[in-house]
């Protein structure tokens, strides 16, 4: 037998938690590589870093990493990481979570996280259904695909979930796809480093619920249409809407520097006590 | 040197929060719990605590729930409505075993219904609120003493017992002013801090009990999740046995340790004819009504409904041929008593709603129609 | 012994501020027990303001008023609507300038209630030349009048309770409302 080549970024993993519940062909593992891979390039303390995720097949992400990881609430992720983030900002905090999850349940929270620039780097998986439930269509399902709760056709309009956070206020946010593995992972890398409220949509494939539910049947030829429907923002910049439709816009829609929260809430600490906001404070017997 | 305020009650439970270590609050405002809010809003960053006005209550809880482990002891506050939507998250912190404190100053309910106006309606729901098994610590406060007292108290169970707990206060109590002490050596249990990281069991399986709780970013790369989990804190939701175990520990650890958790006060129930069991604001009312009564008649004070004192109200009813419950709802811990007293007496209700607190005159006109049985 | 006062106007006058005064003077200052409650309406501003007070010798179980030993009246709608609690030969302190007593004439006989007219928003203006500081004016005839609180009481309560800053004009106002019931 052949020696078997051990994935560089094991050591980040819960050994103990494999195997994973991903289905065949799902594009988690890709964008948890997307994501070691960017947070070394981004030199990163992985130590430091915590997670926080809803629920949802994404959601499962933070669970199989070696870190801190909070589990949370379907649609809540946000609201946890922005108490985690203020009781202790030192934390890099780190948000897996999916389109159901931040864009349906979650929708207020993402956009009111991002109006308040709170320093979390959020990678959204967008494969525009419900995969952990079955099938069911998402508010990112396009017009006119097939779900199990839209048997004859989805007749809602998708949300465009990196313009939605961009024009919430986010600092930076941008979308890819799994099949631009090395631009994801640059801007997974920015996210990270920026000082502010980071959102990555990433689109990726679900072959086994979005696949079969839309006559797509393998990941390979959820990838070929995915590449094949990409546009670069600069490219989309110019085009009319119409010829937009159906399209996956990809690039950055906001990258730009404004006040952080908890900066501001330190800032307000110094002048008001003298000093920093206090960590680990629970620890504390004389106060 | 203990220091005195003339203050109102909703002022107390934010200067106990800050007396007790809280130094995160997320909350959303909501009629009449919302000077906790803007006080907590104008003293934590005095103390280097944070102040986050959330997007609704939701967030507010999961808010909390994320600020406790990241070090701090966290706090919300709201009524009725809010709470509701907070049930989901609270079931998460049982589950999870978070600390944290809800205050919910209760108002007149159900739905919107009367936001000034004093209940006590929300108490099966801090029971039995969220979906599943658990077993809350809650406290009821009748003073603004107390709402500050009870606050502090309400933190220290939380540490001592990695549980949620309530302070179920209401519209009279958070909203009137009253003479408090300050005590300059106020008791606080600090959160313990797991001794090293090698072999530490986060969930570990302790017979009554409850295994130290690190921080994130301590270095434990601890598991959190709401998921039916191991000692270890992986998800392992179709084993019956995991499921079983933790759940069982959960409740067992408030359930085998009431003696130390419950509290209420009494007096001359030893040889009343009629004893009256209330909590919160009407106990102002029932003292009142008793120094007035000329019969035999005793009190019975609940400090902690949750866990529910069955085993001290049976005891101090044995010889009451009848026991009167006064609360401001139609009848909830109404049921408890009668529980606790076991068909040895004869269990009453003097059930008020509508806003106003009940006045002596009224449990005084209950006690003659008792008494006319 | 159990004192219960209630004073009513209209939201903007300073009324909750009054009765805190009562209440922190009697509890910090007079080494009495108090409460004090308010109502909570759902209007903002300008419309009916109440407050009340319970000041006891000993500890104040119940804390609401029933019946009010001491009604202060800076309004005349809350005059109209209030007085009807007021307890038989009850006290009953009334602004003549925002008030009219003749309104209420036949309750006051019938019920022999001792009436004492304080001119708070008028000495406040020409004294203090502070409209605002009527409530204080009026915290000043109360204390004269009811001795439910002491004067010293009263003073260290106000500069507890006011504005860092219009410590001395409140205390003006205040001696200026003693005055008054001399």
């Amino acid at each position: 037998m052949s020696e078997h080549k051990q994935n560089r970024f094991l050591p980040y993993l819960r050994e103990d938690r494999l195997p994973h519940i991903f289905c065949p062909g799902c594009g988690n593992g890709a964008i948890i590589n997307a994501f070691l891979a960017a947070m070394e390039k981004a030199e990163m303390d992985f130590d430091n870093i915590a997670m926080v995720s809803g629920i949802g097949c994404s959601s499962r992400i933070p669970g199989y990493l070696k870190c801190d990881s909070l589990h949370t609430t379907h649609g809540r992720a946000l609201s946890f990481a922005t108490g985690l983030k203020t009781a202790n900002k030192d934390l890099d905090v780190v948000v897996f979570t999916g389109d159901g999850d931040a864009a349906s349940i979650g929708g207020n929270h993402l956009i009111h996280a991002a109006r308040r620039n709170i320093n979390l780097t959020v990678i959204c998986i967008n494969n525009n259904i419900y995969g952990m439930t079955g099938g069911q269509i998402s508010p990112t399902s396009p017009k006119g695909s097939f779900g199990t709760t839209a048997p004859y056709g989805n007749q809602d309009a998708p949300f465009k979930l990196a313009e939605l956070v961009a024009a919430a206020g986010a600092t930076y946010s941008a979308r890819w796809t799994t099949v631009q593995i090395e631009n994801l992972v640059l801007s997974i890398k920015d996210g990270l480093k920026n000082p502010g409220f980071s959102f990555i949509e990433v689109a990726t494939q679900c072959p086994t619920y979005f696949g079969r539910k839309n006559k797509l049947k393998t990941p390979t030829a959820m990838a070929a249409v995915m590449k094949a429907n990409t546009v670069f923002k600069s490219a989309a910049d110019r085009m009319r809407a119409k010829d937009l439709e159906g399209k996956i816009v990809v690039g950055e829609f906001a990258n730009t520097q404004k006040d952080e929260f908890t900066e501001n809430l330190e800032k307000i600490s110094i002048e008001k006590s003298g000093s920093k906001t206090v960590i680990n404070s629970a620890y504390e017997s004389e106060l | 040197m203990a220091e005195e305020f003339f203050i109102q009650g909703n002022e107390a439970c934010a200067k106990g929060a800050i007396a007790a270590g809280c130094r995160f609050f997320a909350g959303y405002p909501i009629t009449p719990s919302t000077e906790i809010a803007e006080t907590l809003a104008r003293e934590l960053p005095k103390v280097g605590g944070s102040f986050v006005q959330m997007e609704d209550e939701i967030a507010s809880a999961g808010a909390i729930i994320g600020g406790s482990w990241g070090g701090a002891k966290s706090m919300t506050a709201t009524s009725g409505p809010g709470i509701s939507l907070m049930q989901e998250n609270i079931g998460y912190a049982f589950m999870t075993e978070t600390p944290i404190v809800f205050v919910n100053v209760q108002r007149g309910s159900p739905s919107t219904a009367q936001p000034t106006m004093a209940a006590q309606g929300d108490m099966m729901q801090a029971r039995w609120g969220s979906h599943g098994d658990y077993e809350p610590i809650a406290l009821s406060p009748s003073s603004v003493q107390e709402f500050f007292d009870f606050t502090i108290k309400a933190f220290n169970l939380a540490e001592e017992y990695r549980v949620p707990v309530f302070v179920m206060a209401d519209e009279v109590i958070g909203h009137m002013r009253e003479k408090i002490v300050v005590e300059d050596n106020i008791e606080i249990v600090p959160r313990k801090r797991p001794e090293k990281v090698d072999g530490h069991i986060p969930f570990e399986n302790i017979e009554n009990g409850t295994t130290p709780m690190p921080a994130f970013g301590d270095g434990f790369n601890i598991h959190v999740t709401g998921l039916t989990h191991d000692e270890r804190g992986y998800p392992d939701t179709n084993n019956p046995e995991t499921h079983d175990t933790l759940i069982q520990r959960i409740c067992d650890k408030i359930l085998n340790n009431k003696d130390k958790i419950c509290s209420i006060k009494s007096e001359n129930c030893e040889d009343a004819d009629i004893v009256i069991v209330s909590y919160g604001a009407p106990v102002r009312s029932v003292v009142e009504a008793v120094r007035r009564c000329d019969r035999k008649v005793g009190y019975i004070k609940i400090d902690t409904p949750w866990p529910f004192p069955d085993e001290q109200i049976a005891e101090l009813t044995a010889n009451a041929k009848d026991v009167l419950v006064v609360e401001m709802n139609l009848g909830q811990m109404y049921y408890e008593v009668d529980r606790a007293c076991k068909k040895n007496s004869n269990v009453h209700l003097l059930g008020v709603i509508g806003g106003l607190l009940p006045t002596p005159d009224e449990i005084l006109e209950k006690i003659d129609e008792i008494g006319g049985n | 012994m159990r004192t219960e006062i209630r004073i009513c106007g209209f939201g903007g006058q300073g009324i909750i501020l009054a009765g805190i005064i009562l209440g922190k003077s009697a509890s910090l200052f007079d080494e009495k027990e108090a409460v004090q409650t308010q109502s909570y309406g759902p209007e903002a501003r300008g419309g009916a303001s109440k407050c009340e007070v319970v000041i006891s010798d000993g500890k104040v179980d119940y804390p609401k008023v029933q019946s009010p030993d001491i009604l202060v009246a800076m309004s005349n709608e809350a005059l109209m609507k209030y007085i009807v609690d007021l307890k038989d030969e009850g006290t009953l302190i009334v602004d003549p300038g925002t008030t009219d007593v003749e309104d209420v004439k036949d309750f006051i006989e019938e019920h022999n209630i001792k009436v004492y007219e304080a001119p708070a928003t008028k000495t406040a203006i020409d004294e203090i030349g502070l409209k605002i500081v009527a409530n204080i004016v009026m915290v000043g005839a109360i204390t004269k009048i009811t001795k439910v609180i002491s004067k010293e009481a009263a003073i260290k309560a106000i500069e507890a309770s006011v504005p860092k800053g219009t410590e001395e004009k409140n205390i003006k106002a205040f001696e200026a409302g003693y005055a008054l019931a001399e």
